[in-house]
């Protein structure tokens, strides 16, 4: 790209001088974390090489934790997505930037990102033991929702609060695709004799099944990544791979080792990295239509 | 049934079946809120109501019974204050100089913004830590330090803010036309530049003062004080105060980005892209 005057050398250089403070800054502070994080995965306490964190990594108690992670993330993305792409769906038609659709989506940006301690208080004020719906359900309806054992506290108490936030970070992702479906493919359809369920079978569903799918991915990648809600609420163990980090970082005894963090953490960025390369795959799928 | 209903052929749903689910899933997750608010008003678990907890807020020795959290509040609100400064101070001036200059870095800028989305914060963390041990040497253990590590924690979200707001005004014809004018790149940037950016600025600085409210992982692990930190620690021993400032960091979030949706709502050329 050519620019209509050509800037002289000085002005050029200038430029790029003006480049580095940016560049200083992300280096020291996300390029070198990351390796950082990443690398102290491969050495030993006394700062020898060796393999012993990342074949840590697959002893039983690691991939079970792995294991849940994997669970609670797509059970949250599965819940999510498909409640969130029911809302999009009702939001269909009405008029972008009115009224209903600004505040819809501002409280979506909230709760998506109303992670975190104060989640975890919602839904212990909500369903603790002597929250409002437990104790409506029990009172009025003799319903004892922890007759099993209070599950609030463990891997299945977080669902309910991950859906909350899931939810909301759908309706921010895919209702662009939804809105990027144009009219005239719906009257095409419907002066060819298509019907409704045609027009959802041959044209919008195979439209939205790429955008559909990435923030999916998105929402999984979302929750795998979550640690604020899980820390606020359970305290004893480390059931998913966030909590596990926490106990590697902050007792330093985890196995021995202190360096297992780093391993995780290199666990987490291979899951992470492969979600988010098949989420930018679809994603540019997706623009396709967006044009 | 309304003619409008008749002539259906597209995708959108019946008023009726869009009233019906936005009304249900609206209701239920209104719940949890609801629910706060009602536990904000217990007596303890004697099952009645009162409204000390509300009201010992505004009494005389709050300050000094609450006084962590307060300082809590002041350090969240400093590390915003800084958060956003470098959001103004390195982000913007980067990507206004690479969209004139160098838009053959559009593409590798945009993939930096996003990495913090594939390396989140419990990942960064771990790196962050050794890295922080230097910072409080160079820089003192002071609470604004922790803002260098919320910059790259808002990157993604900054970065979108303003690249809508930049991909929407014609930036190349304005400095172009001024510099016909003889104005000099300072001026280009301070008076024909940031006036037009000043929606998607303003989007960038909000939803990054809601990140650095909302924030915890860092702080937790790298043993800072902040709002979420000290809010947790609170709820251990009166987590009804707890729950009124969360109530009250909800609110201040939505009015934030209430405010971002009508900004976006009134630059209809920002649709288009």
């Amino acid at each position: 790209m050519a620019p209509a005057k050509k800037p002289s050398n000085r002005r050029r250089r200038l430029a790029y001088a003006g480049l580095t403070p940016f560049a200083a800054y992300v280096l020291i502070f996300l390029a070198l974390p990351t390796i950082l994080a990443v690398v102290t995965g491969f050495f030993s306490d006394d700062g020898s090489l060796t393999f012993d964190n990342i074949t840590g990594l697959f002893t039983p108690t690691i991939l079970a934790t792995f294991g849940s992670s994997f669970w609670l993330s797509g059970v949250t993305a599965v819940i999510g997505a498909v409640v969130g792409a029911l809302i999009c769906y009702a939001m269909l038609g009405t008029k972008v930037g009115g009224l209903l659709r600004t505040i819809i989506e501002s409280a979506a940006s909230v709760l998506a990102q109303f992670g975190g301690v104060m989640l975890a208080f919602a839904f212990i004020a909500t369903i603790g033991v002597q929250g409002l719906v437990t104790v409506i359900l029990r009172d009025t309806f003799g319903v004892d929702i922890f007759a099993d054992g209070v599950w609030l506290y463990q891997v299945p108490g977080l669902i309910l609060p991950y859906v909350y936030f899931q939810v909301p970070l759908m309706v921010i992702t895919f209702l662009p695709a939804l809105t990027a479906l144009r009219p005239q493919w719906a009257e095409a359809s419907a002066t060819l004799g298509g019907t409704r369920f045609a027009y959802w079978r041959h044209i919008a569903a195979p439209v939205l099944a790429p955008a559909f799918l990435g923030s999916l991915l998105l929402l999984f990648a979302n929750a795998f990544s979550s640690f604020a809600t899980a820390a606020a609420l359970i305290s004893q163990g480390s059931q998913i791979v966030p909590l596990q980090i926490r106990a590697a970082l902050v007792s330093e005894t985890v196995l021995g080792r202190e360096n297992m963090a780093g391993a995780l953490a290199l666990g987490m960025i291979v899951v992470m990295v492969v979600v988010m390369w098949a989420y930018s795959a679809l994603q540019s799928r997706t623009s396709r239509w967006q044009k | 049934m309304s003619a409008n209903q008749a002539v259906r052929i597209g995708a959108e749903p019946s008023a009726l079946a869009r009233r019906l689910i936005l009304g249900i899933i609206g209701a239920i997750f209104l719940i949890p809120v609801i629910a706060m608010i009602e536990f904000t008003f217990r007596n303890g678990l004697a099952g009645d109501y009162t409204t000390s907890h509300w009201t010992g807020l505004f009494s005389e020795d709050s300050a000094r019974t609450y006084r962590g959290l307060y300082q809590a509040i002041e350090n969240s609100l400093v590390l915003a204050a800084v958060t956003v400064g470098i959001v103004l101070v390195l982000l913007l001036p980067t990507m206004v100089l690479v969209h004139m200059q160098f838009p053959r870095l559009k593409r590798t800028l945009e993939f930096i913004c996003i990495i913090p989305i594939t390396v989140p914060a419990i990942v960064l963390v771990v790196g962050l830590a050794p890295v922080y041990s230097v910072v409080v040497q160079v820089l003192g253990g002071s609470t604004w330090t922790l803002a260098f590590a919320y910059g790259i924690t808002v990157l993604p979200y900054a970065y979108r803010a303003i690249q809508s707001n930049l991909d929407a005004i014609p930036v190349k014809t304005l400095s172009e036309a001024a510099s016909t004018l003889g104005a000099g790149w300072m001026t280009v940037l301070w008076k024909i530049l940031l006036p037009n950016l000043r929606r998607g600025v303003l989007a960038a600085s909000f939803i990054s003062i809601a990140v650095v409210l909302g924030e915890f992982t860092i702080a937790s692990l790298l043993n800072r004080r902040n709002l979420q930190t000290a809010l947790l620690q609170v709820s251990q021993s009166d987590p009804w105060v707890a729950v009124i400032f969360a109530l009250a960091a909800l609110a201040l979030a939505f009015v934030l980005l209430l405010i971002i949706g009508r900004l976006g709502a009134a630059s209809p050329s920002r649709r288009k892209s």
